[in-house]
């Protein structure tokens, strides 16, 4: 088990160092900062002068050396952009994001799993085929189409949602938390029904796909034999057997939710670390670029290793097999 | 009957609150763009949005009214002395936002700071050698040679308070490799007509109205607060301003213009912005880098130049790219700007067998390929203009390859002098040719990515930069435009149009170098 769990570790750290490599190596194609920092009469001195300063002409391996050796100390630097420092930004927007992707998801399963359910037993009804029909909107429609939509039918032609930022924001130590107040509700759920259409759609079809499954088998019939109401079988019986699965993929996307955000929060305006990269990917603001990336990588290898420990404590299997 | 007159009673009486709860209301301005300022910050960055919102909190000594002429700001005259120095008396009983009187030490101290290292207005400031504090409200400042635009110049450079900044350790601004963020970077303490009351970046910033601001005679706007919340996303902005959540976009897109017209309670305001579009070639290599001519370059040919200008259909694109939102230009500066004519404004006749007969002259009836260089994320419909030059340079046999990419990509092929032929936009924040010809046309200018050289227009750049008869001074300007203008060593395309869009409710002047001053808005 201890083995298992500093293999895996151990592994989290070799992609980690990949990721940041790449992303950094990216970076000599994305343009000069410097044009961006300085006004269109600052003199070649002056812009060689600074290149200098930021250490941009060292060559990449040495500004690699220099980044990881201030990463692991939680220094990434001051933002090109806006002169702030780094780590102090993301803290300052990941609360935002964080709240985004937590309603998204329960949107997301408060959505997909009951019309998963209906769907799977209900089969070639006409409301379940429509059902179908319309949860393929949400993988087929690019995300910023689906939320300018949203924004014009309820912001502009209704008028009874906000059509982008972030209201009612109130503060509980360092976290910024809009889920005290109306406003802060209001602004949040045109984004996060963005967000979530596309995680609604593929949980509708996972839980469809898996009822199908379930209902075949002899645990069903035997339940039905036994006498029990069609309500405690399809909700008690096979609901609880198909979330295994479902609780899986839930997890690994939230990750995929946290990193891509980007278009969501771009299209609303909503203050999170998606919208900051977009921002620092326009200005080549380095500093912020390459923690971001850090930032998701780690989320996704943090989020990897503990489905990786959970499937390890689940199935025995893998305890006999010493995790090999 | 009775009926009738009850209602009446009962709408006035449920009225009534509402008349005066908005009588005693506070006027809130809400607005919106793409980018926030990246600092609060004066003398950090010297960029259109940050001047854009640091012009409503901090004052510069010279300012301009909403049609770009200069007007006192907290200097109420200047002079020029027989020295050729400038004497600036300031305004009396001034405060800043946190109570400290405004004096001529302030302004010693701001131009000190304005010339540190980390500062991005040096430029500005490059013909002072000092400034003299001569008594608490005169200010003298010598230059090196005499500078007849220097009022001009220091319209940018907004006066801070000593003692504040010393006290925040702010004396120079934030430097490029530093490690903690500076003071100034979300706090200010100006002088102008609002001040700071939250700044979130990139989220939110409120600014209210300075009561005791001393233009609010003059100037009396009735603004009691502002809110600016930045929309990066162009849609989304629009959306904003059409569901009434702001009163004002300052950027929307020229393609929404129609529709924010059409839209009930809601306007668009447009006027030239004082930027030229433009494209450049490299006429000073001796063979060019994309070409498949070798061993000469074509565009040191005037009559390729000539031939690819007339070649150019920029009503066009004015009518198809632009949707109409732009003014064909004949040179490379705008109305406005000192020096800019009708006359130099006239471009030659789009002709395209004329341009063909230039082209057989000049040894190139075949043609040649060549490579644009073009951003897609800095000007109006940037990538679409030059698709559209693609086509019609093709028709004279010039085969451009187009490479459009993003700016940060883009303007390092400028500085380095890596490309033949580009698209550039310049926009003259002194309204003075000389700045034109300092950075565009001068042998040794900055952004002079032609080879273009001429040494009597290096003269006249040279000699009016210290020439402090007027009338004179302007001669030298027209005798340098007509040089520059014959020789083509651009071609103009078209100033840039601005456009506002924004509520009825708000009534506020739109002005060319595309900054909004809410002290001259009002709100009904």
């Amino acid at each position: 088990m201890l083995s298992f769990i500093a293999r895996r570790v151990l592994q989290a750290f070799v992609v980690m160092a990949v990721v940041s490599l790449v992303s950094f190596s990216l970076f000599n194609f994305v343009g000069d900062p410097v044009n961006n920092m300085v006004g269109q009469e600052a003199s070649r001195e002056d812009r060689l002068q600074i290149r200098e300063e930021l250490g941009l002409n060292d060559p990449i391996v040495i500004q690699f050396a220099r980044f990881l050796g201030n990463a692991v100390q939680g220094e990434f630097g001051l933002s090109y952009r806006i002169r702030r420092p780094v780590s102090e930004l993301i803290a300052e927007r990941i609360p935002a994001t964080l709240e985004l992707v937590f309603v998204s998801a329960l949107v997301a399963l408060g959505l997909g799993i009951p019309f998963g359910v209906y769907t799977g037993i209900k089969r070639g009804t006409f409301a379940s085929s429509t059902v179908l029909t319309v949860s393929l909107v949400g993988v087929s429609l690019p995300t910023f189409i689906i939320g300018i939509g949203l924004i014009y039918l309820f912001a502009v032609y209704l008028g009874w949602l906000p059509s982008s930022g972030r209201r009612g924001v109130e503060e509980i130590g360092w976290w910024r938390t809009s889920f005290l107040s109306i406003d802060g509700w209001r602004s949040i759920i045109l984004p996060a029904l963005t967000l979530s259409l596309f995680q609604v759609t593929m949980i509708l079809r996972l839980v469809r796909a898996e009822m199908l499954e379930v209902m075949r088998t002899d645990y069903i019939k035997f339940a039905r034999a036994r006498g029990l109401s069609e309500q405690k079988i399809n909700y008690g019986v096979a609901l609880r057997n198909t979330l295994v699965p479902v609780i899986t993929i839930v997890g690994l996307n939230v990750g995929g939710l946290i990193a891509f955000s980007v278009i969501t929060e771009t299209v609303f305006q909503w203050p999170g670390t998606g919208l900051m990269f977009i921002q620092a990917v326009d200005f080549v603001d380095i500093p912020i670029m390459a923690a971001y990336l850090c930032f998701v990588a780690l989320i996704f290898v943090l989020i990897n290793l503990v489905v990786d420990i959970l499937y390890f404590v689940i199935d025995p299997r893998l305890r006999l097999s010493g995790g090999r | 009957m009775k009926t009738a007159t009850f209602l009446k009673g009962a709408v006035l009486a449920a009225a009534l609150p509402m008349l005066i709860g908005a009588a005693s209301a506070e006027n809130v301005l809400r607005w919106t763009s793409q980018g926030d300022a990246l600092t609060l910050d004066p003398q950090s960055q010297n960029e259109g949005p940050t001047t854009a919102m640091n012009q409503n909190i901090y004052e510069s000594l010279v300012k301009r009214d909403w049609n770009l002429v200069l007007e006192p700001g907290l200097a109420e005259s200047w002079t020029p002395l027989d020295d050729g120095n400038w004497e600036f008396k300031l305004r009396q009983g001034v405060k800043f936002h946190d109570g400290a009187d405004f004096t001529a030490e302030d302004v010693v101290f701001t131009f000190n700071r304005a010339n540190a290292a980390s500062s991005d207005f040096k430029e500005y400031l490059k013909t002072i050698t000092e400034v003299k504090a001569v008594d608490d409200y005169t200010v003298h400042i010598i230059t090196d040679n005499p500078n007849p635009i220097l009022p001009n110049e220091l319209t940018s450079i907004f006066i801070v308070d000593k003692g504040w900044a010393e006290r925040n350790r702010v004396v120079e601004p934030q430097d490029y490799a530093a490690k903690q963020e500076t003071f100034a970077v979300r706090n200010a303490n100006g002088t102008g007509p609002f001040i700071v009351e939250q700044r979130l970046p990139d989220e939110l910033t409120v600014l209210v109205k300075n009561p005791d601001w001393w233009g609010l005679e003059d100037q009396p706007h009735n603004i009691d607060k502002i809110e600016y919340r930045p929309i990066k996303n162009a849609a989304t902005r629009v959306a904003a301003l059409l569901s009434g959540e702001v009163d004002f976009v300052l950027d929307p897109p020229l393609q929404d213009l129609k529709r924010i017209e059409a839209a009930d309670g809601l306007g668009v305001k447009t006027v030239n912005q004082i930027r030229t579009i433009f494209f450049g070639m490299d006429q000073g290599i001796d063979e060019l880098r994309s070409s498949n001519i070798k061993g000469k370059n074509p565009f040191a040919d005037k009559r390729v130049r000539q031939a690819m200008y007339q070649a150019l259909d920029v009503e066009a694109i004015r009518r198809v790219v632009m949707e109409g939102q732009s003014f064909p230009a004949g040179i490379i500066t705008s109305p406005g700007v000192l020096g800019f004519t009708e006359e130099l404004d006239e471009r030659l006749p789009f002709d395209v067998e004329g341009a063909k007969q230039l082209m057989a002259d000049a040894g190139y009836a075949d043609g040649f390929s060549v490579q644009l260089d073009c951003p897609n994320n800095r000007y109006n419909n940037d990538e679409n203009i030059c698709q559209a030059a693609v086509a019609m340079l093709a028709k004279i046999g010039i085969d451009v390859k187009l490479e459009a990419i993003p700016k940060s990509e883009h303007f390092p092929k400028l500085q380095n002098r890596v490309t033949d032929f580009y698209m550039l936009g310049w926009g003259v924040p002194t309204l003075d040719s000389a700045y034109v010809f300092d950075f565009l046309y001068d042998s040794e200018g900055s952004w002079n990515v032609t080879g273009f050289s001429n040494a009597r227009l290096d003269e006249l750049a040279e000699t009016m930069a210290s020439e402090t008869d007027l009338d004179k001074r302007a001669a030298m300007i027209a005798e340098a435009w007509a040089i520059a203008k014959d020789d083509i060593a651009y071609l103009p395309i078209h100033h840039q149009v601005i456009a506002w869009g924004m509520s009825d409710k708000l009534d506020m002047p739109i002005v060319a170098n595309d900054s909004p001053h809410f002290r001259w808005a009002r709100m009904n």
